[in-house]
């Protein structure tokens, strides 16, 4: 065991970590904005709306996030007018394009916890806001948004956890996050059960926080 | 079209070939899951505080920790271990491990852990009247377990064990990085010397698609033979 390794990449590796961190919450703020409009989208009676959030949905959860990454980072820069486009500044980059790949892919699995959420909310809750008089927006701003996000924080947890996991995903197009900088450590001094134990600690502390955070949040917003 | 063709001008027989490799290791990743899932079930609900403290560290930390971080530690440090283990028993010589063997391991270990969780769920969520009925009865242990308890938990256990079939299959995908010729890899392959890595890693989405389609469609019918006589 050396330990004086361990005590020299702590430091960088924490710093790492903070790219791990940027990653993940700018991902998942963009996965509840897409995972929460093709909710709404897959609820609607038009079939053509609810076929396509459904194939969305199903593509993303359906293959490796390895995948969708490469195809965003390598595969998109062959397209000849994106390349000429303002968006190449956006798709240029490996961290925008890391960001946009786990957001799609967050977005799916966020969908899938917001719709079950939709679907079992009871129907009293709605009824009552109509016997009110309340006008259809309003309960569904007030009523049945608020319901929803309640039920689907245990699984959104759980998908929070997932996407920490996954941000690592992000050392393969260059990125040096926790993942990164843990792999680059390891293969220049090759003591890899010192460097895992280091990264996995601090993945592991992150894990812990965020699972009792969600737990303090369930009970504060409990009924 | 041209890119796939089979024989020496395309990619086809080359993606043909990694597909099965994909499956291979999928499989043998189960199947080294379950043999973890075995040994760290009972230990997860064991009375014993050391056992049950073993147990849960095992699902904590490999649920805890990026399944990437966990390859990279086997991958580097897989032979080493191997080595040093050989050197105790007199074998000094450098001893290279085959990357089938260290990928299915390491996703096997993944796995594993999934695996322990739903075997868990399954048997605490049996009926407590039915341990205590083959207590009652005089059942010897195997009986109780292979007789009353594994079928019970079997029939809970199967659509859990579904999501942890897909999540071992995607997860193959990330053993790419240690050079394992398998879905990934080749496209990785076909898109370097093609310069073409859109319609490669497209390829590869729609295989992936293709797999876990499949893959769903036999486990329903699994799913229906053992929800019979409910």
């Amino acid at each position: 065991m050396d330990l004086e390794l361990m005590a020299s990449s702590f430091p960088k590796l924490l710093n790492a970590t903070l790219v791990t961190l940027k990653l993940l919450s700018l991902s998942l703020i963009f996965g509840l904005i897409l995972g929460l409009f093709f909710a709404i989208l897959r609820l609607n009676k038009n079939i053509f709306l609810n076929r396509f959030s459904y194939f969305y949905s199903y593509i993303f959860r359906g293959t490796p996030l390895l995948v969708q990454i490469f195809i965003i980072y390598f595969g998109l820069g062959q397209i000849e007018f994106l390349r000429s486009s303002f968006l190449w500044i956006i798709l240029k980059e490996p961290y925008w394009c890391a960001i946009i790949a786990f957001s799609l892919n967050t977005g799916a699995y966020t969908s899938e916890i917001l719709r079950s959420a939709f679907e079992t909310i009871n129907k009293g809750f709605i009824e009552a806001g109509d016997s009110l008089g309340i006008s259809k927006k309003i309960i569904f701003y007030k009523i049945q948004i608020p319901i929803a996000i309640r039920q689907s924080l245990p699984a959104y947890g759980n998908e929070i956890i997932l996407m920490l996991k996954g941000t690592s995903l992000a050392s393969t197009v260059t990125l040096m996050d926790l993942t990164g900088v843990a792999k680059y450590i390891i293969s220049t001094t090759f003591k890899p059960i010192e460097v895992f134990i280091v990264a996995g600690g601090i993945y592991l502390f992150m894990t812990f926080i965020i699972h009792n955070f969600i737990r303090y949040l369930e009970k504060k917003y409990s009924y | 079209m041209d890119l796939l063709a089979f024989g020496n001008t395309g990619w086809g027989d080359e993606l043909f070939f990694a597909t099965l490799m994909t499956i291979a290791v999928s499989i043998t990743a189960m199947i080294i899951g379950f043999c973890f899932a075995l040994i760290f079930t009972p230990l997860k609900l064991s009375k014993n505080k050391f056992l049950n403290f073993i147990g849960n560290s095992y699902t904590t930390i490999i649920r805890g920790v990026p399944e990437l971080l966990v390859i990279y530690l086997l991958f580097f440090g897989g032979s080493g271990a191997v080595m040093y283990v050989a050197s105790i028993f007199g074998y000094n010589k450098y001893i290279e491990i085959n990357a089938f063997l260290t990928g299915s391991f390491a996703i096997g270990i993944i796995s594993g852990a999934y695996s322990t969780e739903v075997f868990r769920g399954a048997i605490q969520s049996i009926d407590k009247g039915q341990f205590e009925a083959s207590k009652v009865l005089g059942l010897k242990k195997p009986v109780h377990f292979f007789k009353v308890i594994m079928p019970q938990m079997l029939r809970l256990a199967v659509p859990n064990l579904s999501n942890v079939w897909q999540i071992t299959l995607k997860d193959t995908s990330l053993i790419s990085v240690t050079g394992l010729v398998e879905i990934m890899r080749q496209s990785y392959i076909a898109a370097g010397s093609t310069r073409d890595p859109l319609f490669f890693y497209s390829f590869a989405a729609v295989l992936y698609l293709l797999l876990t389609f499949l893959s769903m469609k036999l486990i329903n019918k699994l799913e229906i033979k053992y929800r019979r006589g409910y």
